[in-house]
């Protein structure tokens, strides 16, 4: 704690911060579709398309060559590797046709959640060997950002301590390799919204997760303004009997992210978790109107929330690619604009 | 960490916020008048006064008689035990002169500094023993808010782990305890200037101090909307041999908060260490321009830059009271504008050419 040894440049933080902002630039968010194989297949057989290497990049082409004008919602993509490196129809490579829409291209890179000895099921998150040599390739490749994703529960004994204390560890050293290689870590902090419990404790759980988290990323040296947050919304669990508003969700949202997540981080993008499309795009909504001040861009990083329409249009099916891809783009310009903004657009056509 | 127990009402934590509120309200900051009576020794030394209990009170009678153009620029003052049970010429207790005129009462809680064995010369702060049922009487006396220093220094070893996170700890105690009461706890981890560091060391050490600090807040359930920082500036040492521009001190001293002060602390008010009274003023004022997004309140809670000329034109003397006053009062409003960016300066200051800051990137 005495003196500080570099860990970046100045050109190295400003590149950093420059993408950082990007990927947040007012209106846009991003879409996360970095599904691996295992959970394609899940999405796949709710439409009865079989999981294939193929039919996974027909899905992926779909979402990927909507109209260009997707870029005034999506300031960033998240891949899956095996995506990274898949064609479009057109014949080009999909970092490339991201990129040349104006969009940022980002992996995932976690390698997946692994047993905690001695908890009650709770998990790390593994893929940090060799993980400087994959950024250092995956910049090449044509990647500027990155995400690892670590998960949390609560239940009677969950999140313990070393849960939270290994999960805030993992994540600080995955984005200081991350920031060595020019690549801006989106750190993930899930806590599932899986149990009865209700907001007050989701509230807790959050501030307690979030608290460990920046002050592992304080100790790992990691440059802030040049991260996104990825955390959840504050929510009671899905099987709490008590109902609650946007406005109340958006509240303890917000006042959870304003007692822990510095001001330096320039975004924050929610992950949509188990929430339909419209429950994820109103709490949104709701959250960037809580009158308390909100020092980062809020905005999502949403799956299933973009995708799920667009899915169950598509079938597997190449005649419906135009109905699946204004899906898509619909659930985007919505997610972070409300209704009102969408209806207000579609009017003055 | 896995449930939560009730620490305070809904009412508990709309009184403390809006204490806290108040006492940094636009244009407002601190007068630290809490020195104890060893450190007042230092100041009446230097001007020549015996330090006596009557000439600390006679000394402390100067700043509270300041007229009401005060009441626009002081959100509150915090006072040593001994001042809170003392009364002005006239018999009017001290704490009712200043709560007459709408500012709220801080009292300093801490018991010194004590040395941590097996560090290079560091220290922690003791004062916890009973600190419960000294806030409660406290807050019958009417006292509203209160502040607790903590030290650490910078040099080849320092600060040590150890001092860190002891430190750290103390202050989430104290201000834990403070809460209970419906007393505001302003948290003091100051980093000493003394030394040769350059600004980005002690830019460094700063934040590294406060992430820690706020962790231990989140450990002992501190409610942080009902809480104040008091912080050093980021600032080279006093032996460092290169010179840095106010807007560089308020870039770097704004980077390291933004980095670790999460925007629900509700006020941050500078101590000014070692700085003179226009030194304090000009990088607070600094810091308020600083193009930085700002989540909390940037003001002052200054001791020897709202009194070094007071005590000065003083010099014991009952005739120099008015004149001492006077000193004060400017002091006072060149910081109200200070807190607002307005401070056009004293002296040295002059000229209205575009203050550069620079990229926050270099920091």
């Amino acid at each position: 704690m005495t003196h500080q040894f570099p860990s970046l440049s100045p050109e190295q933080k400003k590149e950093l911060s420059n993408i950082a902002q990007r990927i947040v630039a007012p209106g846009k968010g991003i879409l996360a579709a970095d599904e691996s194989t295992g959970t394609m297949g899940k999405r796949l057989q709710k439409i009865n398309v079989e999981n294939n290497e193929e039919n996974r990049r027909c899905f992926r082409d779909l979402l990927f060559s909507s109209d260009a004008s997707i870029s005034n919602c999506v300031g960033g993509v998240i891949f899956f590797h095996e995506t990274l490196y898949q064609k479009a129809d057109s014949g080009k490579l999909f970092p490339q046709v991201i990129k040349d829409k104006g969009i940022v291209v980002g992996i995932k890179v976690d390698k997946g959640t692994a047993g905690l000895n001695g908890t009650d099921g709770e998990t790390t998150t593994q893929g940090l060997d060799g993980l400087s040599e994959r950024c250092a390739q995956y910049k090449k490749d044509g990647c500027d950002f990155a995400k690892w994703r670590c998960v949390l529960k609560i239940s009677d004994g969950c999140p313990s301590a070393l849960a939270i204390a290994e999960n805030a560890n993992v994540l600080a050293r995955y984005a200081s390799i991350c920031q060595q290689n020019g690549l801006v870590p989106i750190v993930e902090p899930e806590i599932l919204p899986d149990g009865n419990h209700d907001l007050q404790r989701c509230q807790y759980v959050t501030e307690k997760v979030l608290a460990a988290v920046y002050k592992a990323l304080s100790d790992h040296h990691v440059y802030l303004e040049g991260t996104l947050l990825k955390p959840n919304m504050v929510t009671a669990g899905h099987s709490c009997t008590t109902k609650y508003t946007p406005q109340q969700v958006a509240m303890a949202t917000v006042t959870a992210l304003r007692r822990t997540v510095p001001a330096a981080v320039p975004g924050i993008c929610f992950l949509s978790g188990g929430q339909s499309e419209e429950e994820a795009s109103l709490n949104l909504n709701a959250i960037n109107q809580v009158p308390l001040h909100r020092p980062w861009k809020l905005t999502f990083s949403y799956g299933r929330a973009l995708q799920a329409s667009a899915l169950a249009a598509w079938q597997g099916k190449a005649a419906n690619k135009a109905a699946a891809q204004e899906a898509f783009c619909t659930r985007a310009k919505v997610s972070l604009r409300g209704h009102e903004w969408l209806s207000l657009m579609m009017n003055r056509h | 960490m896995t449930h939560q127990f009730t620490t305070l009402s809904e009412a508990q934590k709309r009184e403390l916020h809006e204490t806290a509120l108040r006492i940094v309200s636009p244009g407002k900051g601190i007068l630290a008048a809490d020195e104890s009576v060893g450190s007042m020794a230092k100041r009446l030394a230097q001007v020549g006064v015996e330090n006596t209990e009557e000439n600390r009170r006679q000394y402390r009678q100067i700043l509270f008689s300041a007229d009401d153009r005060i009441n626009s620029c002081i959100g509150g003052v915090i006072f040593f035990h001994e001042t809170l049970y003392q009364h002005s010429d006239n018999g009017v207790p001290f704490v009712k002169m200043i709560r007459d005129r709408g500012i709220l009462v801080g009292v300093k809680v801490d018991k010194g500094v004590v040395p941590l064995a097996g560090t290079c010369g560091e220290t922690t702060t003791q004062g916890l023993d009973g600190l419960s049922e000294r806030c409660a009487q406290y807050k019958k006396d009417g006292a509203i808010f209160a502040k607790w220093r903590c030290v650490l220094k910078i040099s080849e070893t320092n600060p040590s782990r150890l001092a860190i996170t002891e430190n750290a700890n103390v202050l989430a105690r104290y201000s834990s305890i403070c809460q209970q009461h419906g007393i505001v706890p302003i948290i003091e981890p100051e980093i000493l200037p003394d030394g040769d560091h350059d600004l980005k060391r002690c830019q460094y050490v700063t934040e590294k101090v406060l992430a820690a600090v706020y962790k231990a807040m989140s450990d002992h359930h501190v409610y942080l909307e009902g809480s104040l920082l008091k912080p050093n500036m980021v600032t080279p040492g006093h032996s460092c041999p290169t010179k840095y521009s106010p807007e560089e001190v308020a870039m770097a001293t704004l980077t390291a908060l933004r980095r670790t002060v999460p925007p629900a602390v509700t006020g941050v008010a500078f101590l000014s260490g070692g700085q003179s009274e226009e030194e304090a003023s000009v990088h607070l004022n600094a810091i308020n321009n600083c193009p930085l997004a700002k989540p909390w309140v940037l003001t002052f809670s200054f001791g020897r830059a709202l009194q070094a000329s007071a005590l000065r034109a003083w010099r014991g003397h009952k005739e120099n009271e008015k004149v001492a006053t006077e000193q004060f009062i400017k002091r006072a409003e060149a910081n109200s504008l200070a807190c607002q960016g307005k401070y056009t300066g004293g002296d040295n200051y002059g000229d209205a050419n575009q203050r550069t800051y620079g990229s926050c990137h270099a920091y």
